[in-house]
């Protein structure tokens, strides 16, 4: 079969609406993934839950997101009857909690690579205590986690791709159901592959911007 | 005027520092505090602005009770600036901002005021060139001559520096301690931990000497490079030279 611009142009549209759910998809995981780092960099090396932490920590980082994917969705409904079987909730909830666990890092990093001695500094120089935790501590300590944070946004817009699985209607779900109804691959292959290309530049300049901006006052 | 009084500074039940501290800094006066590493000098002048909180005893700058909780510590605070061995630059500000921020937050400054009187600052000690510099763009001496300004434009009655050219090399050590020495006796009270010996020969009233948690001599120093009084600091000082 030829490639045909006219079929390019008759699905685009409704591949590219796959972009808008990726997006959704990986703000809201990435938030997750930011709410559960810092809980999980606070927590780590308290005694009692610490091991809990450490636990859940390895198993988001040492399992595929494909597995975990299969894990929760078709492992745990097995396990315990009538727990929920909603894709949309496991989709979310898988990837945020693997964003969470590989930002706790970045998050404990960024809060104790804050530099005692600025903060002493400020002291003697009779700044206020909160003062010094807005203008000194946090302020520096967002400055480092926010690159981190981007790229971990861009990789979720990647790998979220594997959602497909579960049925989610994302590009590359709807890239089956293309060729189910064309019988070609290639139209919807190229628009996947540009709709993502683009997508991680315009991200990836959005980040590069944020982190000259951010580097200094 | 620095009275400390039985100043004692445990940093828990086995680590005891300060052993019954008791000594009187006069205005205007320069002091070093040299003795070996480990012996609490720098516990002792963190004490002074309550970096470290002393255990027993009290310390009273120009009759306030430096550590009674309730003492506003911003003023006294206001009243000694402090210069560290690793210069402490807020790394994300320049180094006029690193001057002017204090001037905006804890003297209410405007910014334009506070600027103008940052780039004064830095001007006096030979950073006039560099206002817009950040930490990570300046070299050692650099960055402590903008840490100097930054304690000095608060215009505190005393300088506390903690082994101020420790972390920098020959030439650039040379530069900071002219910088200090421009700064002696112009009225501001200097206490520095240091072992620069020429330094504290030159330019120092008195010489501190510490080991093990007590000051075990103060004199000239005259007096204390010939004939020091105690066995221990004639050691330090042969060691030294
Ligand atoms: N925060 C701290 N916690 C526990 N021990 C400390 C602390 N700070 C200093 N010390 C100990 O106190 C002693 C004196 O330290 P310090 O005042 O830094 O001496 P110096 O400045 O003369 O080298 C050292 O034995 C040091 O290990
Ligand atoms: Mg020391």
């Amino acid at each position: 079969m030829r490639f045909s611009i006219e079929r390019l142009v008759q699905w685009a549209p409704y591949i590219l609406e796959g972009l808008g759910v990726i997006i959704g998809l990986s703000l809201i995981c990435a938030l997750i993934g930011v709410i559960v780092g810092v809980l999980c960099a606070f927590l780590k090396k308290k005694k009692g839950i610490g091991w809990l932490i450490r636990a859940y920590i390895d198993f988001f980082r040492g399992t595929p997101v494909f597995f975990q994917l299969y894990f929760f969705y078709f492992g745990l409904p097995a396990l315990i009857p009538g727990f929920p079987t909603d894709r949309w909730i496991y989709a979310t909830v898988v990837f945020g909690l693997n964003s969470g666990a590989y930002l706790a890092e970045v998050m404990r990093a960024g809060i104790e690579g804050i530099d005692k001695g600025q903060i002493e500094a400020a002291k003697a120089l009779g700044v206020s205590q909160k003062d010094i935790i807005k203008d000194i501590i946090l302020n520096q300590a967002i400055r480092s986690v926010l690159p981190a944070l981007f790229n971990e946004f861009i990789a979720l817009t990647k790998e979220t791709s594997v959602v497909s699985v579960l049925g989610v209607n994302d590009m590359m779900k709807r890239y089956s159901f293309v060729v189910a109804k064309t019988y070609s691959p290639i139209e919807p292959l190229v628009v996947i592959g540009i709709g993502y290309l683009c997508l991680n530049k315009v991200l990836s300049f959005i980040g590069q911007r944020l982190e000259r901006k951010l580097a200094y006052d | 005027m620095i009275k400390i009084e039985h100043l004692y500074k445990d940093y828990s039940k086995d680590i005891k520092v300060l052993k019954d501290i008791s000594f009187t800094f006069e205005d205007g006066k320069t002091y070093a505090i040299i003795g070996s590493s480990g012996g609490g000098k720098s516990t002792l002048i963190r004490c002074l602005n309550m970096l470290e909180v002393p255990s027993e005893g009290t310390i009273t700058l120009d009759g306030v009770v430096v550590n009674d909780p309730k003492t506003d510590l911003t003023r006294v605070r206001e009243k000694m600036g402090m210069v560290f061995q690793n210069f402490n630059l807020f790394a994300h500000m320049d180094a006029k901002k690193n001057v002017a921020y204090a001037l905006m937050k804890v003297k209410h400054m405007s910014k334009e005021d506070a600027y103008a009187k940052a780039k004064e600052m830095l001007e006096k000690v030979g950073m006039g060139h560099r206002t817009d510099s950040f930490p990570h763009q300046l070299s050692g001496g650099e960055k402590q001559r903008v840490a100097i300004a930054r304690a000095l434009a608060m215009e505190p009655e005393i300088l506390l520096c903690d082994e101020p050219t420790s972390a920098l090399d020959p030439e650039m050590t040379t530069e900071v301690l002219k910088v200090l020495k421009g700064l002696s006796h112009t009225g501001l009270t200097m206490i520095v931990v240091t072992h620069e010996m020429a330094f504290a020969k030159e330019v120092a009233d008195y010489i501190l000497y510490m080991d093990q948690g007590q000051i075990l001599e103060c004199s000239t120093p005259d007096v204390f490079f010939t004939h020091a009084k105690s066995e221990r600091a004639r050691q330090f000082v042969s060691n030294m030279l």
